[in-house]
């Protein structure tokens, strides 16, 4: 098995799959477990090209409530599924779908400055896109089948 | 995938090999488990358990009852300038031609919720049957403002007009007014609100409340031999944080106090005073000599001193009047340390010093200021000090020998590396001095947990709670509201007389020594200044 990829290559391919899940699936659990956690300073600070969209959601109490709900067990979920391998395929792709909103909401422009201070310097190219990126590259080279329950789930379907 | 694993195709049950490598990433989930337990543990601890221990309650600041039903309050305004219309909008009524404004940008930008916040203001149950001002366009406006009972632009339906009263006696005789709000310029505060008394109408005034010493005892007595229900016009004693912050230094969190330091920063020509000029102030339209009739020495006719009337000594006491007033009642709401035993100011003219900020002269109020108060009987000093030339935000800071405690919107209280109080668990790593031990967020469900960092960045630039509950509280409506609401219940509001006469002394004590150079002294028993 494995003839695509030399084990170091699966190692590390796995590796940043379960690194990305796990932030992912803390991010999720601390809003969780958080009562007054909302989205909605994140979405008011929102700036560039889409800003007017998250402050409408922001400022429309139904809308913010499921995008908060949405939010939070998104996370979760995708968390879950990349460290573990299972459904990764669509976890890897709502990933990359909710990273981009990230992106999107707080592009690292020349003239925005967000209200929380940035932990480093970005031009255009921020983490949340280094992140996005690197899920793309864990669709292209996929490892949930080779170490992860989908090894289980698509067993059928792999030994077609 | 399939190519990878085609040696796979003759194998039909799960076996051993795919079950680890199936399950291999599993055990990483325990890792996270226990790093998430090990981080709720301490967080519990801070949130709750240090709570305990510190004695902070958790309740909120209970909303006061409304009572707002009955016959409608009858209300005067003298003086529709700047505040004056700020105030008549707290208690609901607006000019038409600012609300047409603020449909218009909310129409072109969802984000603007004035209007819409205005519309869901409490109606207090008040009508306004008397406005006055010495500037009959704004007389005009007042009466205007008024009879937009519905809060409309201006295409709306209003009510009646007001009475317009070009002298504030008169309005004061009128029997159809209960309570008057006065915003007139300072250095007619105490014969305006002395009179109102008098003729036994309800007064909130406008900050600061006097100029000079005298005014101060004149009008306590005033209010106190009339009983008139009377508040000063300090709005922060609305902000919640406020009571929390009393609170706080009651149980003790910051230890003994040893110094509070409080600031004014603003660096732009309406923050200095020097406002615009309106072009429809002349000779006719403007009363200058009831204007100047309380100056001890006269002035020829000057819009520049009709609008900017801050910038000289005549009319009001610059910063110490204006905004030390409010940074120092915020503090003697949450500290109650009273009249200073002493003062000592200095500044200057420093920014503003050129002729061409003005048009005919120079401005006279320092914009450079600094008041030093003591405190000997409870051991702190108290440091006012002001620019209003750069706008740094320098907040307001409370320090004790356990820790210091921020205040603005939010109330943060951090423990001192040096503590003796907090020693042992700064040592143990259960507090860190970098992070509040305690905070308190407006608006927020829960006050019983330490906010996070983030929620702590959002917040203190109002993005998290103003919006949530879908209001953002004005506290200057909240002032007028608790006004309103103590003399339908027959009592003294927040900042009474006894709270506005300490407020009064102070500002004067720290005029005192800008002007005549010298330490001021108060004596409490005698009730005398030297």
């Amino acid at each position: 098995m494995n003839k695509r990829y030399s084990n170091p290559q699966l190692w590390m391919l796995v590796v940043l799959r379960v690194a990305i899940g796990w932030h992912l699936l803390y991010e999720g659990i601390v809003k969780l477990m958080n009562p007054n956690w909302s989205s909605v300073g994140y979405l008011m600070d929102s700036k560039g090209w889409f800003a007017g969209i998250f402050h409408d959601i922001a400022s429309n109490p139904g809308l913010l409530q499921a995008v908060d709900f949405l939010n939070i067990w998104g996370l979760i979920l995708i968390g879950l599924g990349l460290v573990m391998g299972v459904f990764t395929r669509a976890a890897t792709i709502a990933g990359i779908a909710l990273l981009g909103l990230y992106y999107l909401s707080h592009p690292a422009l020349i003239n925005a400055n967000y209200v929380i201070p940035s932990d480093g310097s970005y031009i255009f190219v921020n983490k949340n896109l280094i992140e996005m990126l690197a899920l793309g590259v864990l669709l292209v080279f996929p490892t949930g089948r080779i170490i992860g329950i989908d090894r289980l789930i698509f067993r059928k379907t792999a030994a077609r | 995938m399939k190519n990878n694993q085609q040696d796979h195709n003759n194998k039909k049950k799960i076996d051993r090999r795919d079950l680890l490598k199936g399950m291999a990433t599993v055990p990483v989930l325990g890792a996270l488990a226990y790093g998430v337990w090990r981080k709720n543990k301490l967080d519990h601890y801070r949130n709750h358990q240090l709570r305990q221990e510190l004695n902070m309650s958790s309740v909120m600041p209970a909303e006061a009852k409304k009572v707002w039903d009955g016959e409608p309050l009858r209300l005067g305004i003298i003086g529709y300038g700047i505040r004056g219309k700020q105030l008549l909008k707290g208690a609901g009524f607006a000019m038409p031609s600012l609300l047409q404004n603020w449909k218009e940008q909310a129409e072109q930008n969802s984000d603007d919720k004035r209007y819409a916040e205005f519309k869901e203001q409490d109606d207090l149950n008040v009508v306004v049957n008397g406005v006055c001002d010495l500037f009959s366009v704004r007389v005009d406006e007042a009466a205007e403002a008024a009879s937009n009972i519905h809060r409309e632009g201006t295409d709306g339906s209003y009510g009646p007009q007001p009475r317009k009263y070009k002298n504030y006696q008169d309005l004061l005789q009128a029997p159809d007014i209960d309570a008057v709000i006065i915003a007139s310029p300072d250095h007619w505060h105490a014969r305006i609100a002395i009179d109102a008394a008098r003729a036994g109408k309800h007064v909130y005034v406008e900050k600061g409340l006097a100029r000079h010493v005298e005014e101060v005892f004149a009008i306590r007595q005033a209010i106190r031999e009339t009983g008139v229900v009377f508040q000063l016009g300090h709005q922060g004693r609305q902000t919640d944080s406020y009571l929390k912050a009393a609170e706080a230094i009651e149980k003790g969190l910051v230890g003994d106090i040893n110094l509070i330091e409080v600031c004014t920063n603003r660096n732009s020509p309406n923050g200095a005073w020097v406002y615009p000029i309106d072009q429809r102030g002349t000779r006719e339209t403007i009363d200058w000599k009831m204007f100047e009739e309380p100056c001890e020495e006269k002035h020829p006719f000057s819009p520049e001193r009709f609008f900017r009337w801050r910038c000289w000594w005549d009319y009001g006491t610059g910063l110490s009047g204006d905004l030390l007033t409010h940074e120092y009642d915020a503090i003697n709401q949450i500290v109650k340390m009273g009249i200073p035993a002493s003062a000592v100011s200095s500044g200057g003219v420093y920014f503003y010093e050129k002729p061409e900020h003005f048009v005919d002269e120079v401005r006279e109020v320092p914009d450079v200021w600094n008041t030093v108060m003591e405190y000997p009987d409870r051991n702190f000093s108290l440091l006012y000090s002001a620019t209003l030339a750069n706008n740094r935000d320098r907040g307001k800071v409370i320090m004790g020998h356990d820790g210091h405690m921020e205040l603005g919107n939010n109330l943060s209280i951090f423990a001192c590396q040096e503590s003796t109080r907090y020693k042992d668990k700064i040592e143990r790593g259960l507090i860190d001095p970098a992070t509040p031990i305690y905070s308190y967020i407006p608006g927020r469900k829960d006050v019983d947990a330490v906010a996070t960092a983030t929620e702590q960045y959002f917040a203190g630039r109002g993005l998290l709670y103003t919006y949530r509950g879908g209001r953002r509280m004005d506290t200057t409506h909240l002032h007028i509201a608790e006004w309103i609401q103590a003399i339908r219940e027959n009592r003294q509001p927040s900042c009474d007389i006894d709270q506005a006469f300490e407020e009064g002394i102070t500002a004067a004590m720290a005029t005192i020594s800008y002007r005549e150079n010298r330490k001021v002294f108060w004596d409490r028993d005698k009730e005398e200044i030297s």
